[in-house]
């Protein structure tokens, strides 16, 4: 009887002493919330570490799509938003959930798919019409269909190509409800074409025989964006470390520090962000 | 202040819609009681009443001619396979003692006369998982008789041992008897019936057909069932 | 089969190593699902026995409830978490969401309903044995509690791993509720889930080889534990 007296004592001491250890006091940190592209394509291991130790602010990057992104910071579970959707971000501003909308790096949108390409995609110049050719051969498509950035991308260009695919949604048209990462996966396995962001796939390690089949469309410009939630709607968001870090972003070291991310030799993300000053 | 007499009065146990078990009597301090019967016969059920495990139906039972609530304390019960704890000897002879929050000292000292009185000193750190069938029961009288008791139920307990240590424990119920303990034990073994007994309550179907001394119930048995049981007849 | 070979090259590559980013891996998993184990066990063992002693009404649905509850989907766990300490919910203020404790409290409402549905099962089975010896020696329900938790130690060990096998392997409650950041909350479910997405197939093979590698390891061990414990018991 003592002895189950003593015993869930001493559990619950240990479960106070986790808690305190988990808020890990001292340190200082920031949560940003991203998209798997950035994860995914090594960006952070890249740029994060020049951050971190000229500030001492350790930042915390979880990676969703951009919709489960936007829903975080709107929880105020994040410090700062770093998506790629130009309406939901201007939607989440307007909505007083963040601070400013501040255009950060762009890259862009590719088509992959396999090298047999039984659409004959490669060789146009447009994603609409790639898209259009895709639908009229009724070739197999892996769509995100999570809401994140990519996935609204991919959905403008259907809209833009007049394509309507709610019938074939099961048949060719596969929407899987998942990362990119996961989505390219099941691309390659069911032999399917999709939409990716350039950086993701240079990372991919698992391309088997697809390839990069259409690229270089402007509507497949991919706008990256940097927001600091508004600490008037969340309080406890981390103000001062948020502030350096998208500070940091925006100036010189932060953009030539994206700049000089390569994979394979290849720029991946190109810096735009606009000069600092009042607008 | 002892808890006897234990008084049952027209108590009666039911159960799947039968009436299993009906008495009216006393128990009262004195020389062993032995509960004899065929299979059937509600001596189980008898002792459980009587002990506490088992609420009767109809009736009350009432100690030291009182209605009192549970007295477990001044009583212990041997059943027929004993149950043994997980741990040594010692350790299973202390476990009424511990949880009656009896002190350190008092409680070594007391479990180290039991062990001595048992004969299973040398057993006292082994686990009692590792002992015989025998020296189990032993372990079960022990621990029993390490709470002083005033009342000392016995289900059958040497029906699986063998006769050397249906010989030690009947040396060790005989103990605890001259201690001041009253014995009330049941039994299909005749002979042993005749060894330990004071008086003899027969039970047949239920009902308690017979109640003597242990000398006239075995030589001029009174009921039709009582006789036919002693010559071996009645199975149940 | 080409990337199930250079998968458990791989994995021994990076145990041979000693890769430091594994070790940290490693030892987050091993806190995160063993302080869990910790917290199922102090709740889940002395429920499952009470649920086992204690008669009230309602039982019978509650033990029904509590074995369904094992069945409960590790990402509806998460994402109930999530939406509880996340800062828009009751406990934000706590300020837990995205750090090894929420992980550590997401898998503990995970696996406590199974400790203690095994707990319940083991405690009863006995129960049913100890029942009348404990009552008869005078054992109040929390004393029996105690003592079945203790005698049935090594059963409920079993329990224990149970809960510690189904928390090491899963991902959909931390990925949610710790967010996978990077020597901070990434686990090894949550890492084989990242390589898998970024296309490293085999290296997410490799560290799934070392995760049940580990989780034999772990069993092993508490397998071994129990065989000390029962071969101090055996019998003759």
């Amino acid at each position: 009887m003592v002895k189950v007296g003593s015993g869930f004592l001493a559990g619950c001491a240990l479960i106070a002493s986790l808690f305190a250890g988990a808020t890990g006091a001292a340190e200082k940190t920031l949560t940003l919330a991203s998209t798997t592209s950035t994860e995914n394509s090594g960006l952070f291991r890249f740029l994060l570490p020049p951050f971190e130790k000229s500030t001492g602010i350790k930042v915390r990057v979880i990676a969703a799509g951009t919709g489960q992104a936007i829903r975080l910071a709107r929880n105020g579970d994040a410090d700062v938003l770093m998506v790629h959707h130009k309406p939901s971000e201007e939607k989440f501003v307007a909505d007083g959930f963040g601070v400013k909308r501040n255009p950060l790096m762009y890259n862009d949108f590719v088509i992959v798919g396999p090298a047999a390409d039984q659409a004959k995609i490669k060789g146009l110049r447009t994603a609409t019409d790639a898209f259009t050719r895709i639908a009229k051969s009724q070739a197999l498509f892996a769509s995100r269909g999570d809401e994140s950035g990519t996935h609204r991308a991919e959905e403008g260009l259907w809209k833009a190509a007049g394509i309507d695919r709610g019938k074939a949604s099961g048949g060719w048209y596969r929407e899987l409800g998942a990362g990119m990462g996961a989505t390219l996966n099941a691309a390659v396995a069911m032999g399917a074409y999709t939409l990716t962001d350039r950086a993701t796939w240079a990372a991919f390690g698992n391309k088997s025989s697809h390839r990069i089949l259409l690229e270089g469309d402007p509507l497949l410009f991919n706008q990256y964006s940097v927001i600091m939630v508004d600490p008037r709607r969340h309080p406890h968001v981390k103000l001062a470390e948020a502030w350096q870090f998208v500070d940091w972003l925006l100036a010189e070291e932060g953009q030539t520090r994206i700049e000089e991310f390569k994979i394979n030799g290849k720029q991946m993300f190109f810096p735009n962000a606009a000069h600092p000053g009042c607008e | 202040m002892t808890i006897l007499p234990l008084s049952l009065s027209e108590v009666a146990y039911e159960a799947g819609g039968r009436t299993l078990l009906e008495c009216d009597l006393s128990i009262r301090s004195g020389p062993a009681t032995m509960v004899l019967g065929p299979n059937g016969a509600g001596k189980s059920i008898f002792l459980r009443l009587c002990h506490g495990l088992l609420q009767p139906t109809r009736g009350h039972i009432d100690w030291r001619g009182t209605e009192d609530g549970n007295p477990t304390r001044k009583q212990a019960m041997v059943f027929q396979k004993p149950v043994m704890l997980r741990r040594s000897v010692a350790a299973n002879i202390a476990y009424g003692l511990k949880i009656h929050g009896i002190e350190r000292s008092i409680r070594d000292r007391r479990v180290d006369e039991i062990l001595q009185r048992t004969g299973l000193r040398d057993a006292a750190r082994r686990s009692a998982l590792s002992l015989s069938g025998g020296e189990q029961q032993r372990l079960a009288l022990g621990r029993a008789w390490a709470l002083e008791p005033d009342i000392l139920f016995l289900d059958e307990p040497t029906a699986n041992l063998d006769p050397g240590s249906m010989a030690a424990v009947e040396t060790i119920i005989c103990d605890i008897q001259k201690a001041g303990t009253k014995i009330v034990m049941t039994t299909h073994d005749l002979g042993q019936a005749k060894r330990l007994a004071g008086d003899v309550i027969f039970l047949y179907r239920g009902q308690v057909k017979e109640r003597a001394d242990v000398a006239r119930f075995f030589e001029s048995p009174e009921s039709r069932e009582a006789a036919a049981y002693l010559k071996g007849e009645l199975l149940w | 089969m080409n990337d199930f070979s250079s998968a458990f090259s791989l994995a021994l590559g990076l145990i041979a190593d000693f890769d430091p980013a594994l070790g940290e891996i490693v030892g987050l998993s091993l806190y995160v699902s063993l302080s869990a184990v910790l917290v199922a066990a102090v709740i889940g063992l002395p429920l499952g026995a009470a649920l086992a002693v204690y008669r009230f009404p309602g039982r019978k649905a509650a033990i029904v409830t509590l074995n369904a509850l094992m069945g409960l989907p590790p990402v509806f766990i998460g994402l109930t978490v999530y939406l509880l300490l996340s800062r828009s919910g009751p406990l934000g203020a706590l300020g837990l969401l995205f750090t090894p404790t929420a992980m550590i409290i997401a898998q503990a409402i995970l696996i406590t309903p199974i400790v203690a549905a095994l707990s319940r099962q083991i405690s009863e089975t006995l129960y049913e044995t100890y029942r009348d010896q404990l009552r008869s020696l005078g054992a109040a329900p929390l004393d029996i509690i105690g003592t079945i938790l203790w005698d049935a130690r090594v059963g409920l060990l079993t329990a224990v791993m149970a809960g510690f096998g189904r928390a090491i392997a899963e991902v959909g409650a931390v990925f949610i509720v710790g967010g996978n950041i990077a020597h901070f909350t990434r686990v090894m479910t949550t890492t084989i889930a990242l390589e898998t997405s970024k296309g490293n197939l085999a290296l997410a093979m490799a560290l799934g080889i070392i995760l049940v590698v580990l989780a034999i390891g772990i069993n092993a061990a508490a397998g071994i534990i129990a065989d000390a414990s029962g071969a101090r018991e055996d019998t003759r």
